[in-house]
């Protein structure tokens, strides 16, 4: 039993260099939610001869941990280890006050793994469901954060997105490197999307997923390109004479909202992508920047200079009429909308710290959500509305960070080595 | 009063110049030229050749370094190629007009000549509004010079946004750096 438990350990303790080692960016959950669920995942029973692939257990206890929705256990202070439902002894997991047990066990197929879980309600003494999930050893991430995201729904009654991923530009401090990077959610498997000497900014996804769009100066200027992500197949979509920038696909896909400046004077245009036609949405000598479409894609919410300093506007697509959003501050930019379209989050300048803030659509009620992080910038939702990605400064350098939209949650991204910047969180994947 | 400053920091240098060509003309043409290896200076260069080829024509060389001279100054105004901004405005200051006048100046006497006005923001705020903050500043560099006999043909905007800091570090001084226009000369 003893030899086992130390096995188990150096199969976690393995697990986990490995994956510091491959991950350019590791969550630090710097604060979770006053109510978080106290939940313990206990490592899952391995019958493999060598170490297994992916160390499935501890991935989800991550994804949980990094939720802020759950306080999870370290392994090291459990006083079992059961695997198997018979094993579970219900008053020892609650004289260490969890609510939940998560156990589960991994074995090998013919054609890859199949890893079966439990979760059991410690005040019930109950299960409350099992599952059972297949994949290559390839997929073996994937299978954790799939378990990770069923957890975390049943749980919460909340879309989990541990199974989303995560677009971002890092850069060297010299600004001379701009690669723009795909990861998972969890910052693990950074692979290379575009590599360049010139700057690349305003990456962001389409709505199926599959591709990303994004500003490269490549050409010595400000153009859109779009980037096929399973083929790596580039198109230049936007290069008009000028600066083209701050892409945005509208909900279902077939436009492209962006911004262009024709003699210097940045408007919003939208492009039928179908089509290739063009229309102009606003008309203004003052910027017009960042575009971003509502759920219903009939009007597109944007930064506009047009009362001196930038504040946030709407635009009806059908009558081109502007309604300002935005009162309180001097500074609001960057506009994002949650999924439900009753929140918005956007950079806003509070004495002389830029942080992230959220607004209620409909009483335009304003929240500052970040304190501890400084120059914020570059907001965006995830898919399920519950958490917001973006780039701040600290120590000298540029990471990201995230919160959640109530301001209850937040984690840091911190990378090994130079800046990251500009994150997009993905849609939900299918 | 950082004007007045400019303008007598010109006339001194206007008459330092007339002093040292008084007293030797060839040696300052030499110093010019060496010194400074731009298009301007190099008419004063083949001006000192020719005072050092033919020393029967001296007074009539003398006169062309003076006006050498009075152009080197403009070329000390020309050598100053970045001009700055306050924190989201895109209005010129005072004491960066001299200078963009030189360069209006050199661009309408050189039909030929080509800059790249180049737009920046510091790291402060979003990167989409930095990006067009760096053009309008562009843009008002360019109304400036072409209110200043430029074309618009010669002049170029585009906007880095915050992507290009000429100072790293993350402070006010810092970004007072970053809050620029460059002028960059494709072709003299």
């Amino acid at each position: 039993m003893v030899t086992r438990f130390l096995q188990l350990l150096m199969c976690v303790w393995v697990g986990a260099v490995v994956s510091v080692a491959h991950a350019e960016l590791v969550i630090e959950v710097t604060q979770g939610k006053q109510s978080a669920i106290p939940i313990a995942v206990v490592p899952f029973e391995w019958q493999g001869e060598t170490a297994p692939p992916e160390d499935v257990s501890s991935i989800i206890a991550n994804d949980l941990a990094s939720s802020g929705y759950f306080s999870v256990m370290p392994a090291s202070n459990m006083i079992s280890r059961p695997t198997q439902l018979s094993q579970v002894v219900y008053p020892d997991w609650s004289r260490l006050q969890q609510d939940f047990v998560l156990i589960g066990r991994m074995s090998v197929l013919p054609t890859g793994y199949a890893v079966e879980f439990h979760v059991l309600d410690v005040h019930q003494q109950v299960e409350v469901f099992r599952h059972r999930v297949k994949g290559k050893a390839s997929q073996l991430r994937d299978v954790a954060h799939y378990i990770s995201d069923f957890v975390f729904k049943k749980l919460t009654g909340i879309d989990g997105v541990f199974s989303t991923r995560l677009i971002y530009v890092t850069t060297n401090r010299e600004r001379t490197r701009f690669n723009l990077n795909y990861a998972d959610a969890d910052g693990a498997r950074e692979q290379l999307i575009f590599r360049s000497d010139d700057p690349i900014i305003s990456p962001t996804w389409s709505p199926d997923g599959k591709k990303v769009a994004y500003v490269s100066f490549e050409n010595g200027r400000s153009e859109i390109f779009f980037q096929t992500l399973a083929t790596g197949q580039r198109e230049k979509i936007a290069a008009f004479p000028g600066s083209n920038s701050a892409p945005a696909f509208s909900p279902d896909g077939t436009k492209l909202a962006f911004v262009r400046s024709q003699l210097g004077n940045p408007d919003i245009w939208v492009l039928n992508l179908a089509t290739r036609q063009l229309e102009r949405i606003t008309r203004h000598y003052a910027i017009d920047t960042e575009p971003q479409w509502a759920a219903d894609g009939d009007s597109l919410i944007f930064t506009s200079s047009r009362a001196g300093g930038p504040q946030i506007y709407q635009v009806t697509l059908a009558d081109k009429q502007v309604k300002r959003l935005t009162f309180e501050g001097k500074y609001n930019a960057r506009p994002r909308l949650t999924a439900d379209g009753r929140k918005m989050v956007f950079v806003h300048q509070s004495g002389d710290r830029f942080h992230i803030a959220s607004q209620d659509i409909k009483s335009g009620r304003v929240h500052i959500l970040t304190s501890e992080t400084e120059l914020d910038e570059s907001p965006s939702v995830a898919p399920n509305g519950s958490m917001v990605i973006y780039a701040a400064s600290e120590a000298d350098r540029s990471i990201l960070a995230a919160v959640s939209v109530d301001g209850e949650v937040k984690f840091r991204l911190p990378s090994k080595y130079g800046d990251v910047r500009e994150p997009a969180w993905s849609p939900i994947l299918q | 009063m950082q004007k007045t400053a400019l303008y007598k920091a010109f006339g001194l240098a206007v008459s330092a110049a007339l002093i040292s060509a008084c007293s030797s003309t060839g040696d300052v043409n030499e110093g010019a030229g060496s010194t400074e290896p731009t298009a301007i200076e190099s008419q004063a260069a083949e001006a000192g050749q020719q005072a050092e080829t033919n020393a029967v024509e001296a007074g009539a060389v003398a006169g062309e370094s003076l006006e050498a001279q009075a152009t080197e100054a403009q070329a000390a105004l020309l050598e100053m190629t970045v001009f700055y901004f306050d924190f989201d405005q895109s209005s010129l200051k005072e004491d960066g007009k001299d200078a963009l006048k030189a360069h209006a100046a050199y661009l309408a006497a050189n039909a030929s000549a080509r800059v790249i006005l180049e737009g920046h923001a510091d790291e402060r705020g979003t990167v989409e509004y930095n990006l067009a903050l760096g053009e309008r500043r562009a843009m008002t560099v360019r109304r400036f010079l072409m209110a200043n006999g430029a074309k618009a043909g010669q002049l170029q905007v585009v906007s880095f946004g915050e992507e290009r800091p000429a100072a790293v570090a993350h402070d006010a001084a810092a970004w007072a750096k970053n809050r620029r226009v460059e002028v960059k000369y494709q072709s003299r």
